[in-house]
């Protein structure tokens, strides 16, 4: 059987003539999201705000009577500040949030002894968390100083084993796909928690994968095409690339939308950041990294260095 | 790069089978593992409490409960050190963080001074004792004032010891209650972190964790609450009642008066034997009954409060002296409040109140939802994946999900043999992983084809294919394991789960990619001496 091609062979598509309105879309978008994230913000969960939330599901007994607007009604009932009903999934869970009370930490104990009181025996319980404003501004904290610390930390990599240009690059890249996904959420009002954290640093470490693929081959071709216009170099790059990329992000994307369908709603908001992830990510390795690198080729050594892939030539006795 | 020694294809090979036999007792049932021989490994993956429900409770020491016991104690211990040495103050009282006194006469300001100092004791401050010793207290002089505060390190010190002690006491509670394999661990300077897997309502674990636990019996002043407001009389303090909090009661703060629980034997659970109501007996050891003794026999026909964490339980007239060593509380329990105070008697009391600062309760029904929808998204996207292979690189596509199945076996393996807890977002890791795993086998294979493409021989194209995506491979993963440590590193729970999959998942895609596929396409290469290549 002869292998289905997804992606023809030998494209030459010139990346670079597109690339600018690409990269001016981008700025925009980059620009819209600090606004959104400065005006509308996130929808942070009580990770990061404190507070409570408990998950219920009436039992089967009490589903009818039991609607999420009776609980609404019963919750605000209760005096505990806002307070926030959601269904979660679609087997008639109920999330019920409660903003962080005031009165430290145990404040947030007798929230949930109260909703439990008020529901009894009426619901099953299938999830609570409550935690108060100590842990939760730890948390914060720790989660903004993670993915600080893997742009810092991936930045000296990068800078160790390309030319700096390379490590300005890709952190442009990263900083273009942790903003877009952070704008995208402050938009559709998906929950940011901590699993959110992951969720983008998993994003930085993929978009990362992505950017240092082609760039790898940027280095390779720069060495080899000496003469040749940067710009004609990183559109042969990218096409040359071009296969692989969308292949990776295909099979991932398959094993994520697997996620996203059948995984459950505990995770949805995980893989629903991660799909936009991918996506943006292999955009932006494209349509970021390549042209900044373009425009800041002028100032990369072109003097032969070995590299990590590299092999003498006269054992190789290939070189074109 | 096709040449493998039949060393290396040996070592490949037991490693493979390692991973096998590593990987093996997530199949079999907890008593077949019980019967695996020593030698062979024998974990399985721990579930998370994500994944089979229980109860997540972190503790703090309540660092405000603890100066306020030191100062406390402070205070007790410059009124003997000074009385012992014979020398008169006066404003004796507590501060924030310990005591100030007026020495009375300037001349015995230095001796008292050098009586003080004996009150501070050296303390080991930093991590593994390297920071040196400092002093328990600041002993600051001015006039015939003398204040003494405790030091940062000496209440460091303390909070350390506070959460040594709480550990213990924790794990006695917890014990009572008979659940399943807790797990009791401090987290950093001055928190305990509490599992229990399996507990579905952790009110009462909370209810048994939340109260200190200080019992003392303590007679009441001769003047009592006529109604709330009222001024309280020296050397007494106003304490409520523990089941109507409208109750007020004046009890005696000096020492004399009191004998504390800390001086308790054992406490269980009985009944009144004329109402049949739930009860609490108790024992003292010899110190405790000789006080106890002493106290009740001085004050026939005066009541006094039995008082548990500054709450009146009840307040009993003393009908006749008590000298037997044993005793009795009442206060309308039900069984199980009087079973949980005889608990945490029995226990002993905490060093200083733990307050809960974070609640994580998963119940067995989302557990075990989460658990199914976690293999069967698994399932379905391994699926996907490995079809998407087949199709696209045909025999290769084919090999590499040989090799995507090694991966596979290799993660299970690790993840068991290191005793990892598999969280939701863990399963999440491990489906990431293999969507990602694949990529360095496309990496190879869309390069062994532009090689094919340039001119080169099959055998020539599948080396230089290997060699060139070697270098592009190890900086992609690398990158990615940088993110995956850092997760690991600020994680907690279940997003940590999902760091050690996914870092577990990126170490042996690189090793299978680039041993276990070269392998496979190094013995086909050998056998079918391919004229094309089938890409």
């Amino acid at each position: 059987m002869k292998p289905l091609r997804f992606v023809p062979d030998n494209t030459d598509i010139g990346f670079m003539k597109v690339a600018k309105p690409g990269f001016m879309a981008s700025i925009a978008a980059v620009l819209a999201s600090v606004v959104l994230f400065f005006t509308i913000s996130l929808n942070y969960g009580i990770d990061f705000t404190g507070g409570t939330e408990v998950l219920v599901r009436p039992t089967p007994e009490n589903a009818q009577t039991l609607t999420i607007d009776e609980m609404r009604s019963v919750v605000g009932g209760l005096g505990l500040g806002s307070t926030e009903l959601q269904e979660f999934g679609g087997d008639g869970d109920v999330a019920i949030r409660i903003g962080l009370q005031d009165g430290g930490e145990e404040a947030q104990q007798e929230a949930v002894a109260k909703v439990k009181q008020a529901f009894g025996d009426r619901v099953e319980y299938r999830a609570v968390n409550s935690l108060g404003s100590k842990v939760s501004g730890e948390l914060a904290r720790d989660g903004l100083l993670a993915i600080v610390l893997s742009f810092i930390a991936i930045m000296i990599y990068i800078w160790l084993r390309f030319e700096w240009q390379f490590a300005i690059g890709t952190v442009a890249t990263l900083i273009h796909d942790v903003a877009l996904t952070i704008g995208l959420l402050c938009l559709v009002r998906v929950q940011f928690d901590l699993t959110s954290i992951a969720a983008i640093l998993t994003i930085v470490g993929y978009s990362l994968n992505d950017t240092v693929v082609v760039f790898d081959r940027f280095r390779e071709n720069l060495r080899k095409y000496k003469k040749m216009p940067f710009d004609k170099m990183v559109d042969l790059s990218l096409n040359q690339t071009l296969p692989r990329t969308l292949m990776t992000s295909i099979s991932t994307l398959l094993a994520l939308l697997a996620l996203y369908t059948f995984g459950g709603e505990v995770l949805r908001s995980f893989t629903f950041i991660m799909i936009f992830g991918v996506i943006i990510g292999t955009y932006s390795s494209i349509f970021i990294g390549a042209p900044l690198l373009s425009m800041m080729g002028a100032y990369v050594d072109r003097t032969p260095k070995p590299g990590p892939g590299d092999i003498p030539a006269e054992a190789d006795g290939t070189q074109p | 790069m096709l040449h493998f020694s039949k060393f290396k294809a040996f070592m490949v090979a037991i490693a493979v089978v390692f991973a096998a036999l590593a990987a093996m007792p997530n199949l079999l049932s907890e008593q077949t593992r019980q019967a695996i021989p020593g030698f062979l490994p024998n974990q399985a993956l721990t579930l998370g409490l994500d994944l089979q429900g229980g109860s997540h409770v972190l503790l703090e020491v309540d660092a405000a409960s603890l100066k306020e016991g030191l100062s406390k104690q402070l205070v007790g211990d410059i009124r003997l050190k000074l009385r012992d040495g014979k020398i008169r103050y006066q404003g004796l009282r507590r501060t924030a963080d310990g005591a100030v006194v007026t020495i009375s006469d300037a001349a015995d300001v230095e001796q008292a001074m050098t009586l003080l100092r004996e009150l501070s004791q050296p303390v080991d401050v930093g991590m593994f004792g390297q920071g040196g010793q400092v002093q328990e207290f600041d002993i600051v002089q001015s006039g015939q004032t003398v204040t003494m505060s405790a030091s940062q390190g000496g209440l460091e010190s303390r909070i350390g010891r506070a959460v040594q002690q709480s550990l213990e006491i924790i794990g006695r509670r917890i014990n009572a209650l008979g659940t399943t394999e807790p797990t009791i661990q401090r987290q950093g300077v001055d928190r305990i972190v509490v599992q229990v897997p399996g507990l579905q309502d952790p009110s009462r674990l909370k209810a048994l964790l939340g109260q200190t636990a200080k019992l003392a019996f303590r007679l009441l002043c001769d003047a009592q609450p006529q109604g709330p407001g009222g001024t309280v009389p020296l050397d007494c303090e106003e304490l409520a009642d523990r089941s109507e909090p409208d109750i007020l009661y004046w009890v005696q703060t000096s020492r004399s008066a009191t004998v504390d629980g800390e001086d308790l034997n054992d406490a269980q659970t009985g009944f009144d034997q004329q109402t049949n109501e739930p009860v609490v007996n108790f024992r003292f050891n010899s110190t405790g009954a000789q006080r106890f003794c002493r106290l009740t026999q001085a004050n026939v026909g005066r009541p006094f409060a039995i008082v548990l964490d500054a709450e009146v339980i009840s307040a009993p007239v003393i009908r006749e002296q008590i000298c037997g060593g044993t005793g009795q509380i009442s206060g309308n329990f039900t069984v199980e409040e009087a079973n949980d105070l005889s608990i945490v008697l029995r226990s002993g009391a905490l060093p200083a109140k733990l307050t809960i600062v974070e609640e994580r309760t998963v119940g067995p029904s989302l557990g075990s939802d989460s658990v199914n929808a976690g293999m069967i998204a698994s399932m379905i996207g391994f699926a996907g994946v490995l079809l998407f292979m087949f199709v696209s690189y045909g025999l290769f596509g084919l090999f590499s999900i040989v090799a995507l199945m090694v991966n596979l076996l290799i993660v299970l393996g690790a993840l068991s043999f290191l005793g990892a807890t598999l969280t939701l977002p863990g399963i999440a890791g491990i489906v990431l992983t293999m969507g990602m795993a694949v990529d360095s086998n496309v990496l190879v294979f869309e390069r062994i084809r532009e090689e094919v493409a340039n001119g080169r021989s099959p055998l020539n194209a599948i080396e230089t294919g290997f060699r060139m995506a070697l270098g592009t491979i190890l900086d992609a993963n690398i990158t990615t394991l940088i993110a995956a440590v850092i997760l690991f590193g600020m994680g907690s729970g279940p997003v940590r789960g999902f760091a050690v999959t996914l870092g577990t998942g990126i170490l042996s895609t690189v090793f299978t990619a680039y041993t276990v596929t070269r392998l496979i396409i190094a013995f086909w290469v050998r056998v079918r001496r391919p004229k094309t290549v089938p890409l």
